[in-house]
Parts: C-alpha cells; sequence; structure tokens
C-alpha cells in the first residue's frame, strides 16, 4: 500500500511514522470530548432527517420559503467557517513544532472568522424578525430558525473554546500536552461540518 | 467514616427506607384496586392511595437525596459539615410535616384538607404530584433552603470538586424548579406549561445531575479510578443530559395547547435523552473494568452498576417508546406511560439512593462492609427487586399495547372502562410481580440485621 501524501511532511516535521505492529493509531484529542462530539452530531443528524421527512411532505412550502433566504450571505457565511478552520489547523500544527505562542494568532483569526459569522447570522435573524418569521409563521421557518439557532448557539460556544485555547497558546501551555488544543479544535471542526450539511440543506438544495 | 458529622445521614436513610416500605405498601393496594375495583373502598379510594404511592416515593427519595448529600459532602470538601444541628433538626421537622401530610391525605377528605391548610389564600393543591397542601410546600422549601445553605457552607469553607459542584447545581435546580408548583395559573395550558418545570426538569433535567453526582462519587470510592477520568466522564454525562433534557421538556407540550413547533423540538430532542444514560452506563462498567482496587463492599459496586443499566432501560429505551410526537399521539397517558415510570424511577433514582445507602451505611456503622452473609442477601434484595420491576414493567407494557389498540386503534375501539376489563389479566400479573418487589424490599431490610463476620474496620 502506498502511504498516503501527508507521511513525508510528517518526517519532515521529525514525527515517528514507522508503521510496526505494536503501534497503536492516537486518537486526536480526548475520547471523552468525541464521545460528546458524536451525541452532537447525532441531534443535528436527527434534525436533519425531521427536515427532510416535513419537506418530503410539503415541498412546495419549503420551495417557497427557501426562495426568501439569502443564499450570498449564506455562501459567505460557509467561506468564513470553512477559513476559521483551516487556521485552527494551522494553530495546532505550530503548536506540534514548538511554537505555541506564534500559533496563537491564528487561532485569534479563527475567532475573528467566527465572529462575523455571529455578526452576519445575527443580521439575517434581524431581517427575519423585522418580516415578522416566527417558529409559528410555517413549517419550513420552523426549521429554518430552529436548525440555525441550534447552530448558531453552537458556534457561539466553539468561540468560547477557541477564546480559551487562545489564552493558552499565548502562555504555550500545550507544548507537552496538545490533548485540550486538539478537543478544543475538533470541536470547532464539528461546528463547521454541521454548517456544511445545514447550509446546502436548508439554503440551496429544492 | 472519616468526618463525624456525616452521620446526620443516618436517620436521613432510615427514613427513606421506612418510607419506601410505605411507597411500596400502597402500590400494592392500589395494583389490587386496579382489578378488585372496590377493594378497601369507601375508606381508601383509588385516588387517594395513588397519591400516597407517588408523594411517598417523592419524599423518600428527597430523604435519600439529602442524606446521600450529608454524608457525601463533608468528605468531598474534606470538612466537618457546616451544622450537624441544622441538618438533624430539619430532619425532624421533614419527617413530621410529610406524616403530618400523609396522615391528612388518609384521614381528612382532600376539599377538606384544602380549606383547613389555606389553600383559598393562595390555590396550589389539586394538580398531579403536588397534591401537597400550601403548608407542606412551604415546609419543604423551607426544609429545602436551610438544608442547601448547610451544604453550600460545607462546601464553601472546604475543598471544591466537581462532583460535588454537580450535585450543589442539581439541588439547588431541585429547589428552584419546585417554586413553580406554587404557581398556578388559571389559562389551563399555561398551569401544564409550567407545571412540567416541576415534573419534568426535576426528573429529566436536575435530578439527573444529583444521579450522575451519587454515581460518580460511589464509583470513585469502589473502584479507586482517578478521580480526573471519572469528572471527564461526569462533565460529558451532564451537558448531555442538560442539552437533551431541557428542550426535551418539549415532549409533554404535544397536546396540551402549545405551538406547534414543540412536537418537532419535543420529539428531535427527547429522542436523545437516551444517550446520557446510556453513557452512564458505559461510564460505570468502564469504571469497574479499569477498577484499581478490590473494595470489599460488592454489593454496593452490584447497585451502581445495575442503577447505570436499570436507569438506560427504564428512563432510556422506555422513554423513547413513546416519546416522538406520532407515536405520542396514540399512546398517551395509558399503561406504557406507567411502564416506563415505574422503571426510570426505579433504575434512576431508587436505585441511585440504594446505590449511596449500600455504600455509605456501612461506614456509618462502623465498618468498611457487611459481612459477606449480609452481602449476599443484599444482593438477593438486589436481584428480587430488580426482575419484579422488569416483569412490573413488560406487564404494563403488555397491558399498555393492548390497551391503546382496543380503545384508540380498532375500527371498533372499547371504552376506558371496558379496556380495563379486557387487560385485567397483565394487571393480575403485575400485582404478583410487584408481591415479589415486596418480597425482595423485606430481604433487603433483614439484609441490615445479619451479623457475621466483620468485613473490615471502617
Amino acid at each position: 500500500m502506498r502511504p498516503p501524501p501527508a507521511l513525508p511532511r510528517l518526517r519532515a516535521m521529525g514525527h515517528d511514522t514507522t508503521l510496526t505492529a505494536d503501534s497503536t493509531p492516537r486518537l486526536s484529542g480526548d475520547l471523552a470530548v468525541w464521545f460528546f462530539i458524536l451525541a452532537e452530531l447525532l441531534a443535528f443528524g436527527v434534525f436533519f432527517a425531521a427536515y427532510a421527512f416535513a419537506r418530503m411532505r410539503h415541498r412546495e412550502l419549503f420551495d417557497a420559503g427557501q426562495a426568501l433566504l439569502d443564499r450570498n450571505t449564506g455562501a459567505l457565511n460557509t467561506i468564513l467557517l470553512l477559513s476559521g478552520s483551516a487556521l485552527v489547523v494551522r494553530a495546532v500544527q505550530g503548536n506540534q513544532r514548538g511554537e505555541g505562542r506564534r500559533s496563537a494568532r491564528w487561532m485569534l483569526g479563527a475567532m475573528a472568522c467566527g465572529l462575523l459569522f455571529v455578526g452576519l447570522k445575527a443580521s439575517e435573524y434581524a431581517a427575519a424578525f423585522a418580516a415578522g418569521i416566527s417558529l409559528s409563521s410555517s413549517l419550513f421557518h420552523m426549521f429554518y430558525l430552529s436548525l440555525t439557532f441550534f447552530h448558531f448557539m453552537h458556534v457561539i460556544l466553539g468561540l468560547v473554546v477557541l477564546a480559551v485555547l487562545w489564552q493558552g497558546l499565548r502562555q504555550d501551555r500545550y507544548r507537552q500536552d496538545a490533548n485540550p488544543l486538539e478537543s478544543g479544535a475538533a470541536y470547532w471542526h464539528m461546528v463547521d461540518l454541521v454548517w456544511l450539511i445545514l447550509f446546502p440543506l436548508v439554503y440551496v438544495i429544492h | 467514616m472519616q468526618y463525624k458529622s456525616q452521620a446526620v445521614a443516618k436517620p436521613y436513610f432510615v427514613a427513606a427506607i421506612g418510607l419506601f416500605v410505605g411507597q411500596i405498601v400502597f402500590g400494592l393496594i392500589m395494583g389490587l384496586q386496579y382489578v378488585v375495583g372496590d377493594f378497601l373502598f369507601p375508606a381508601l379510594p383509588f385516588n387517594v392511595a395513588r397519591m400516597v404511592h407517588t408523594n411517598l416515593l417523592i419524599v423518600w427519595l428527597l430523604f435519600g437525596f439529602m442524606g446521600a448529600a450529608y454524608y457525601m459532602v463533608p468528605e468531598e470538601s474534606e470538612t466537618e459539615l457546616y451544622s450537624p444541628k441544622l441538618a438533624l433538626a430539619m430532619f425532624w421537622v421533614f419527617l413530621v410535616a410529610g406524616a403530618l401530610t400523609i396522615v391528612g391525605y388518609l384521614f381528612v377528605p382532600y376539599a377538606t384538607l384544602a380549606q383547613m391548610t389555606g389553600n383559598d389564600i393562595l390555590a396550589t393543591m389539586g394538580r398531579e404530584f403536588l397534591e401537597q397542601p400550601l403548608l407542606t410546600k412551604i415546609g419543604i422549601v423551607v426544609v429545602a433552603l436551610v438544608f442547601l445553605f448547610n451544604i453550600s457552607m460545607t462546601m464553601l469553607k472546604g475543598r471544591k470538586t466537581a462532583i460535588s459542584m454537580v450535585l450543589l447545581l442539581g439541588l439547588w435546580g431541585l429547589a428552584i424548579f419546585f417554586l413553580f408548583s406554587f404557581y398556578n395559573p388559571h389559562n389551563l395550558v399555561k398551569d401544564k406549561y409550567y407545571w412540567w418545570w416541576v415534573v419534568h426538569l426535576w426528573v429529566e433535567g436536575v435530578w439527573e445531575l444529583i444521579l450522575g453526582a451519587l454515581l460518580a462519587f460511589v464509583l470513585i470510592k469502589v473502584t479507586g479510578v482517578d478521580r480526573e477520568v471519572i469528572e471527564k466522564w461526569l462533565y460529558v454525562i451532564i451537558t448531555l443530559t442538560l442539552v437533551t433534557g431541557i428542550i426535551g421538556t418539549g415532549h409533554h407540550y404535544y397536546w396540551i395547547g402549545a405551538p406547534e413547533y414543540w412536537q418537532w423540538w419535543g420529539s428531535v430532542f427527547s429522542a436523545l435523552e437516551p444517550i446520557p444514560f446510556f453513557a452512564m452506563t458505559i461510564f460505570a462498567f468502564n469504571m469497574v473494568n479499569r477498577r484499581r482496587r478490590e473494595h470489599p463492599n460488592k454489593a454496593a459496586t452490584l447497585w451502581a452498576l445495575g442503577t447505570g443499566v436499570m436507569a438506560f432501560l427504564g428512563a432510556g429505551v422506555w422513554g423513547f417508546l413513546h416519546t416522538l410526537a406520532p407515536v405520542n399521539y396514540y399512546t398517551h397517558g395509558s399503561q406504557i406511560t406507567a411502564a416506563h415510570g415505574h422503571m426510570a424511577f426505579y433504575g434512576a433514582y431508587v436505585m441511585v439512593v440504594l446505590t449511596l445507602i449500600s455504600y455509605a451505611m456501612p461506614i456509618l456503622r462502623g465498618r468498611a462492609a457487611n459481612s459477606p452473609k449480609a452481602q449476599v442477601l443484599e444482593m438477593w434484595s438486589f436481584w428480587l427487586m430488580t426482575i419484579a420491576m422488569v416483569f412490573i414493567t413488560l406487564f404494563l407494557t403488555a397491558a399498555g399495547i393492548l390497551q391503546v389498540w382496543l380503545q384508540r386503534i380498532s375500527d371498533t375501539p372499547l371504552g376506558f372502562m371496558a379496556t380495563q376489563d379486557q387487560v385485567s389479566l397483565f394487571y393480575w400479573m403485575r400485582e404478583a410481580a410487584g408481591v415479589m418487589f415486596m418480597i425482595g424490599l423485606v430481604v433487603y431490610i433483614v439484609s441490615f440485621f445479619v451479623k457475621g463476620d466483620k468485613v473490615a474496620e471502617a
């Protein structure tokens, strides 16, 4: 089997990449956090399934509701979250190279992306509420508001996590033990991943 | 016993077990009234027996929680209890108030009781599980506040651990949400809406925090696994509990007149409520498998593992069974609900209190664990009660499925009482399982009086 292309780079970075019989693959981040992430994904998954089920039975209503959403803002938000995730990866890689302090600014950049997302989403909500849209407006709006708001709350929680990691990086606390950094990064990626399904599902596909 | 003041837990545990017996006696009476309608009528009508059965359950669990907290918090905080005297005084206040309330239920017509106890000043009576007279409710608040003051002060002067913080959060939540029992709006929708803030947010919210903390405490003690590992699991479990449980309240809002979106929110979030219970089971077994010591109290370990499994089955699986709105449309308020209620309360809260008692009581009586003979008897009681509860649940589930079919789905639906006649066989079998449970409870109590070689000094 050919080694994946990342291996030479890892070797160059001084990582031990020899795969011997007793080398067990290492889990990045904490098992408990992964358990939590899986539970979160399951929660969103159930919600997405409910959306699909409801849409199947009310197609026209859903298409009409979707047409009123601002897809451009949604696309911009997608770019912001993807960029944020890339920046988090840079921060984790920087820490692996022993440059914890220097990579704190990558984390700050990721937070800026997250904050912009929150700002754009808040303006979207403001417009929706000004137009009199509420959870009881229609089944589509119920899903639109519930799904995006549930995700919105996760972005905010993710931002709190990133802020803690930023502080930790500035104090170079993850040099010996990168576990908290990797766990937090994994959580942020989950928030990003959910949006990557939510955005096409609610805003685009019709 | 590491701290002298932990001894105040003992009367709480004794009272809890005493009231537990009362609860089961009334359960057996009611179970019989299901099939022999005029049994003990008019001396003890069904609705009174039911009220006593459920109220005793809540009161004895509260005694159990308080006893557990008085035992656990000094040890976690590494300091004596702030005021053992206050704890003992509140014990008597609570016991007398509880006993008077039960006597009132049994010997005074409910409407007269309401008149006697100032229900016309502030109407709080007449709602399921919150039937207590105003005076009793005020008494509960006073006892809870003094208890919380005592526990909080103890924690403030000592070590603060994650486990005791989670316990305290749960106990404060318990007290705060009980305040909604004083809010009784005329609008029936609002009435039900906030009634669930006590009932649901207790058993599917803050009580689960208490459950998690008590289980974590006993697991640290009997397995010797690092506190760090146990605390991490506890954090994950309580987060999952709160995320699913709080919005999961929506599964009570389907048919009461609340907005329609609750059918979706309630279904989605409450469908996930089994996850924290599943995590608790994995957690308990994982910790016991990774144990670093062989604790002489095998019975306590058995109770701890049993709590995980039975809470998952009773609260998780049996809850999920009828939590989705399209299913609940048919099953609402049927015997399926009763099946879920029985196994969930037993698996989650009865068993965790018995876990704590099983671990703490020998120590309170001056030994690390009971004699092997006493422990064997206690384990027998574990299996008798647990298997009996499994049967009670299965028979009620069968009765429920049949009831839903005959009364709500069939082309020629029967009336409520006609349906009850059709399912009476299952009620008889449930009663037999109830007798088995009672035998288990008697064995449990006998196990406290069995002597034998001491295992070790505490």
